[in-house]
């Protein structure tokens, strides 16, 4: 670290030669990172990186076997979040950590109770506490909503606010934008700055460079568990950084090339699907995606994404509308059908809906065609097809495995990511629909499955492809159809499609009320 | 084959014996330790007994007695065949239920209700030839145990009704059920206990022994079907996708509301298969006393063998032995036939206690802890949830 | 009988539905005393199930706990009651010492076997559902077991708690006596029932216990990023659950009657279970529907000792006695089937947690 003007500030944390071994893996290697008072300082590095196990140190969820940690100077052990919390140590993580069947109230208290008397605790007290400390930081929060109805957005700010009510003065913030819309991130920044400027410390974990360039005061790039490099974001581009972050020269977009529709594949009017609760999530979709295309449907999280997908491939009944498949009407038809239509997909949560972990990776690569030939005669199951098409596939795409008969639950996430894709793509297919295919992978295994994407695309396929990122719809998609609470609220050209545009449709629905009170009833 | 190669056989047999312990070698410890545990029992017990001198070698006396009575003799190795066959059905059935993600606590109801059917229409067709009444009385039994298992597999299917508490209660209904039945229109009229009419041809043949009736085969049999069918089949994938992850095999087209339903019918015809090979092969008619513990016995061995159809025939015959053997240790040590029972959860107790077993003793086992088999979760909680779809 | 009411119940079938009600007022109140009594035992397993259940940790073991705790409380009670050959019993429930002992040792034993449980389903990360299956099936072997040695002793029991009287003018009050015929007619047992209920309502809801095992039993992950220790809450509210369930079985051998049979439990853990379930694992709704399943239970026991006269009597009596016993476990599944859909299990139900800062 060079002796500059403010290194009269003495760092308020500092990690010293962290390291974090995993069987098999170095988790991290030997990282120094040091954060000043009042510093908003950015850890950049890709999925798997170890930004995350880094900051498990910090806050006592994971023991280092090497190194130290020091705040304002003095050494410190940090062996569970009730040490870290009590040090002034708090975490946002990217999968927030609240209970969604309690209220806001009951969130933020939790662990750190206002008590009216040994055994009860003091409702009123805290929820005027709350109220306050939301006030301070420029938010109005309904202390007794329940935190599951709450935006994406809102439970953020429950996180920072729980983060501020235990006197955080170090906050690490993990991934916090990549659920958030642009204007989303705009306020969490508004908030962070605020913070910093009261004399907080933040630990701002991303891959987004933009978002780094934009907040940071310092950046820190670590890659494969080790620091590569520290920036000012005066001194460095976003060129600069991905190759830091990789370590080689990267194409920050794919080259999705040009595509040539043809007729339409897929046609949905007037659709109303429900939920399991029984509330209408999709009210009267009209959409069309053409062979050779791919439609990116954008949206917050929740507002009738999921219940649209599943009632595209047949998971779900509509209440009302039609699905029409090449010109027939495949309208609550069974998964079994759609497949049989020539419809793939590839779910967002693999590991729940993508794959059998505890089966071999050979029976779930024939998971949606087990029941019929090659891979079986009659009620027959055909072993020896099974397996060598099987091997066939882990050649063609390439999956990592020792063999084909390993449990899917052993491979990493990326092949695992690449064995629902190989199930999915091998077919001659009508329509794929891909939901969040690239969640939580490293870059080589995003821009594997983008390219296998463009490929089938421009083998004719008509692709619809939902995702919360933003990023991901706007390089991948031929068009944009924006969702907003149950409805596509505008179609866009995707070469063309302004990213602010998007955001404050996703928002908002392109109404003109104001952003954060359509967040709030979201 | 070949001179050159005296070493290898040795090596590979080395190898296999190094493969079969690490398969058995937890259930060994298990069943070893819980004979301590059953020895200290009895001994503590001989503190209980009055004017009784206390006798160290008394748990060395029950076991021997234990083992006589199980495999002593010809007549003995029968008792405990006859004994081990609803054993073995109904460990299939409660294993088929944990291949399905389904925990059939009720194989005990099943097992009533399959053993109603048979004597309902043995009775009926008695007089017939054997070789038309006992398919007759067979397939009235596996009818009767696959309504009772369809019951509360359609309620999970439809309603998300855990199994665990409808199945209970099932057992209870067919307690009731037979109570009512026995003392009322299938009495022997004038007898003076409630008892029903003989099922005369529908009676199995004994072909082993005093008592050795067809139904070990009939038992073995459902063993390699069972086996087939899971591991052979395209129904047995789908049973297996469910029981492992339901929402996958929904998203892949499978449709995990009908295979619960149906598993639960078939785990139920197994159940009640086992009732039938009782009644026809043993009891050959029904008190209102009638039943035993094999449903919960079947749970027994169903998580011994890990759910595994060909390693429930071990397990079967291990409790089968034991059930065969209580009454000579009874008569000669004086010890309740319930220790069997005892015996029977310790061994379960240090099997679910593997982790530690592990670490004590050193055992490098291929296996994880007891559950409902390698693959298996099953459903853990109740309600909305785990709604199948 | 009143004229309007015999026109009523001559009306071809709709006249059976009021028979039906008209049975149903004269039976009920007059049972309610047995109605709750029925319910105890019922509403304490269902109360175990919640405290256990709401920290995460599924015990199907209560029914074993229940059974445990039974014999062991009557067998203290038997071995001490020739100690104290001239103690006195309070005036009100007939506390005796060796009863009090009886008590304290039945909560011994599910204190233990619930320590067991914790240990297998939480440190050892086992399967919950197998664990509670081995809590079961080990109880009723060893009661069974020792059951059988004793009995050829032929044990003399130490009694078993009274039921308080509640005063005539209060039993008697129109309207609302009956309520305190069934609330307060009962063995000390029974009655403290209510007295838990509330107050473990209250408590899961409003304290800072209660809102940790909501949390824990929620998102576990969440509540130990804030510092809450996710094991040691959940060893505390397993052995504490346990409790309840001891004292249900306690109630069984000691209030309820003064003997132990093998399996006398008859699946009530198991009903208590459903109970839990479809109160929506509260304390309140548990309690609510241990009730209906009680009055069932009672009401089946009425119809065959005392069935209504006239048509609905012929019908019901029609009817084999074992049908009307049976009642409870079929009402239990009707209800639970349909009411489970919509109740929601708290959402790491059943699920083993392990702590990341462990490693």
């Amino acid at each position: 670290m060079t002796e500059q003007g403010e290194a009269l500030l003495a760092p308020a944390l500092e990690m010293r030669g962290i390291t974090k071994r995993y069987p098999g893996v170095v988790a991290n290697d030997h990282i120094d990172l040091d954060v000043r008072p009042g510093e908003i300082h950015a850890l950049l590095g890709e999925n798997g990186a170890g930004k995350t196990t880094l900051m498990n140190v910090l806050y006592g969820l994971a023991k280092p076997d090497e190194g130290e940690i020091l705040l304002d100077g003095r050494s410190v052990k940090i062996a569970s979040p009730s040490d870290a919390i009590v040090r002034g140590i708090d975490m946002v993580h990217q999968h927030f950590m609240l209970v969604p069947v309690l209220t806001v109230a009951e969130n933020i208290l939790l662990g750190e109770e206002t008590m009216a008397n040994p055994v009860f605790l003091d409702r009123k007290r805290a929820r005027s506490q709350i109220i306050d400390l939301g006030r301070r930081f420029g938010f109005e929060i309904d202390p007794d909503e329940k935190v599951g109805s709450l935006s994406v957005g809102w439970q953020q700010r429950v996180e920072i606010l729980k983060a501020l009510y235990r006197h955080a003065k170090i906050l690490v913030l993990d991934e916090p934008t990549a659920v958030l819309t642009p204007q989303e991130t705009k306020e969490i920044f508004t908030v962070l700055r605020r913070l910093a400027a009261e004399g907080h410390s933040i630990i701002f974990i991303s891959h987004k460079l933009y978002e780094v360039l934009e907040i940071a005061d310092r950046i820190t790039v670590i890659r494969r568990g080790r620091v590569v490099g520290e920036r000012l974001p005066s001194e460095t581009n976003e060129d600069d950084l991905a190759e830091l972050m990789v370590g080689r020269e990267v194409q920050l977009t794919v080259d999705r090339g040009e595509s040539h529709p043809a007729g339409a594949v897929l046609k949905v009017e007037g659709l109303h699907v429900r939920d399991d609760r029984g509330n209408e999530m999709v009210r009267g979709v009209d959409l069309e995606v053409r062979a050779g295309e791919i439609l990116g449907i954008a949206g917050v999280a929740g507002n009738g994404q999921d219940e649209l997908v599943e009632a595209i491939i047949g998971l779900r009944k509509p209440h009302a509308g039609t699905v029409t498949l090449d010109g027939a009407d495949v309208t609550g038809h069974t998964p079994r059908q759609m497949n049989e239509a020539r419809v793939a997909y590839v779910p967002a949560d693999r590991h729940r809906f993508g794959l059998i972990l505890s089966f071999p990776l050979s029976d779930n690569l024939v998971l949606t065609t087990y029941y019929r030939s090659p891979y079986a005669r009659g009620i027959m199951r055909d072993e020896a097809a099974i397996r060598r098409e099987a091997e066939a596939t882990v050649a063609k795409y390439d999956i990592r495995t020792p063999s084909a008969t390993v449990k899917a639950g052993t491979l990493s996430g990326g092949n695992q990511q690449k064995a629902v894709v190989a199930r999915e793509f091998s077919a001659d297919l009508a329509l794929l629909v891909l939901d969040q295919p690239t969640r939580g992978l490293d870059v080589g295994s995003i821009e594997f499955i983008h390219k296998q994407a463009i490929a089938k695309r421009d083998a004719g396929t008509a692709i619809l492809l939902v995702s919360a990122e933003l990023d991901e719809i706007l390089e991948m998609s031929d068009r944009i159809g924006v969702m907003y609470r149950g409805e596509i609220v505008r179609v866009l050209d995707g070469p063309t499609a302004d990213k602010n545009e998007v955001g404050i449709l996703m928002a908002t629905g392109g109404a003109t009320q104001p952003a954060h009170e359509a967040e709030v009833s979201a | 084959m070949t001179a050159t190669a005296p070493a290898a056989p040795t090596r590979s047999l080395r190898h296999a014996a190094r493969q079969l312990w690490s398969l058995i070698a937890i259930p060994a410890v298990a069943i070893l330790l819980s004979l301590v545990v059953g020895s200290v029992i009895i001994l503590v017990s001989e503190l209980i007994i009055p004017d009784h001198a206390f006798d160290w070698t008394l748990p060395i006396t029950a076991y021997k007695a234990l083992l006589e009575g199980s495999i002593g003799s010809p007549q003995a190795i029968v008792n405990t065949l006859v004994a081990t066959t609803p054993l073995i059905l109904g460990g299939l059935s409660v294993a088929l239920g944990f291949k399905a993600g389904l925990f059939n606590i009720g194989a005990q109801g099943q097992f009533l209700m399959g053993a109603l059917g048979a004597v309902i229409v043995g009775v009926m067709v008695a007089t017939w030839p054997p070789i038309v009444a006992i398919p007759i009385a067979v397939a009235a039994g596996i009818l009767f145990g696959a309504a009772w298992g369809f019951i509360p597999g359609i309620l999970k299917a439809v309603s998300g009704a855990h199994e665990v508490v409808t199945t209970i209660m099932l057992n209870y209904i067919a307690v009731a059920i037979i109570a009512a039945l026995v003392s009322g229109p299938l009495k022997v009229p004038g007898s003076p206990s409630p008892i029903t009419f003989d099922v005369g041809n529908a009676a199995f043949p004994i072909v082993l022994g005093k008592n050795g009736h067809i139904g070990i085969f009939i038992a073995l049999f459902c063993v390699f079907l069972v086996w087939f069918v899971l591991y052979r089949t395209t129904w047995g994938f789908q049973v297996r996708a469910v029981g492992a992850n339901p929402d996958a095999a929904r998203y892949a087209g499978m449709r995990p509301r009908v295979v619960t339903t149906l598993t639960m019918t078939a785990a139920g015809a197994l159940a009640g298969l086992a009732g039938v090979c009782v009644l026809l092969g043993v009891t050959h008619s029904m008190t209102s006393a009638f039943g035993t513990t094999v449903g919960f016995d079947s749970i027994s061995v169903a998580l011994l063998a890990r759910s595994d159809p060909f390693a429930i025939v071990p397990a079967a015959l291990l409790f089968g032995g034991m059930r065969a053997g209580a009454g000579l240790m009874q008569i000669q040590a004086q010890i309740p036939a319930e220790l069997v029972d005892v015996l029977q959860a310790t061994i379960l107790l240090f099997l679910i206690m593997s982790p530690v077993l592990r670490r004590v003793f050193r055992l490098r086992s291929a296996q994880s802890a007891l559950g409902a088999g390698g693959e298996t979760t099953i459903t853990k909680s109740y309600g909305g949830e785990t709604v199948v779809r | 009988m009143d004229p309007i009411i015999s026109t009523l119940y001559g009306i071809p079938l709709v006249g059976l539905a009021f028979q039906l009600v008209g049975y149903l007022i004269a039976t009920i109140p007059p049972a309610s005393p047995i109605i709750m009594a029925a319910a105890t035992p019922l509403v304490l397993g269902a109360l175990c199930g919640v405290i256990g259940e709401r920290s995460g940790v599924v015990n199907i073991g209560i029914e074993g706990i229940m059974l445990a705790s039974a014999f062991t409380g009557w067998i203290v009670g038997v071995v001490l009651a020739p100690m104290f050959p001239d103690a006195a019993s309070t005036p009100v429930f007939g506390i005796t010492i060796p009863l009090l002992f009886a008590v304290l040792a039945a909560l011994g034993v599910a204190l233990l076997i619930s320590l067991l449980h914790a240990w297998l389903s939480i440190s050892l990360r086992a399967d919950q559902i197998i664990s509670g299956t081995i809590i079961n099936i080990a109880a009723f072997g060893v009661t069974a077991y020792l059951n059988t040695l004793i009995a050829k002793q032929s044990p003399q029991s130490a009694g078993a708690f009274t039921a308080f009287n509640p005063p005539d003018w209060l039993t008697g009050l129109p309207v609302v006596g009956w309520l305190f015929d069934m609330f307060l007619h009962q063995g000390p047992i029974s009655m403290s029932v209510i007295v838990l209920v509330v107050g473990l309502q209250i408590w899961l809801f409003r304290s800072r216990w209660g809102l940790r095992t909501r949390a824990v039993g929620e998102h576990p992950k969440a509540a130990e990023t804030v510092g809450i220790d996710v094991i040691r809450l959940r060893y505390r509210n397993v052995l504490i659950s346990g409790l309840f369930a001891g004292l249900a079985g306690a109630y069984l051998s000691m209030e309820a009657t003064n003997s132990f049979q093998d399996g006398m439990t008859a699946g009530r853990g198991f009903i208590a279970l459903a109970a839990m379930i479809v109160g929506r694992w509260t304390p309140i709704g548990a309690f609510g529907a241990a009730l209906l399943f009680a009055t069932f239970t009672a009401l089946g026991q009425s119809i065959n000792f005392a069935p209504p006269a006239g048509q609905l009597g012929d019908i019901m009596t029609s009817v084999p006695a074992q049908f009307w016993d049976a009642l409870p476990y079929i009402v239990t599944i009707i209800v639970l089937a349909g009411v489970v859909g919509r109740s929601i299990p708290p959402a790491a139900d059943g699920q083993p947690y392990e702590r990341e800062s462990a490693t």
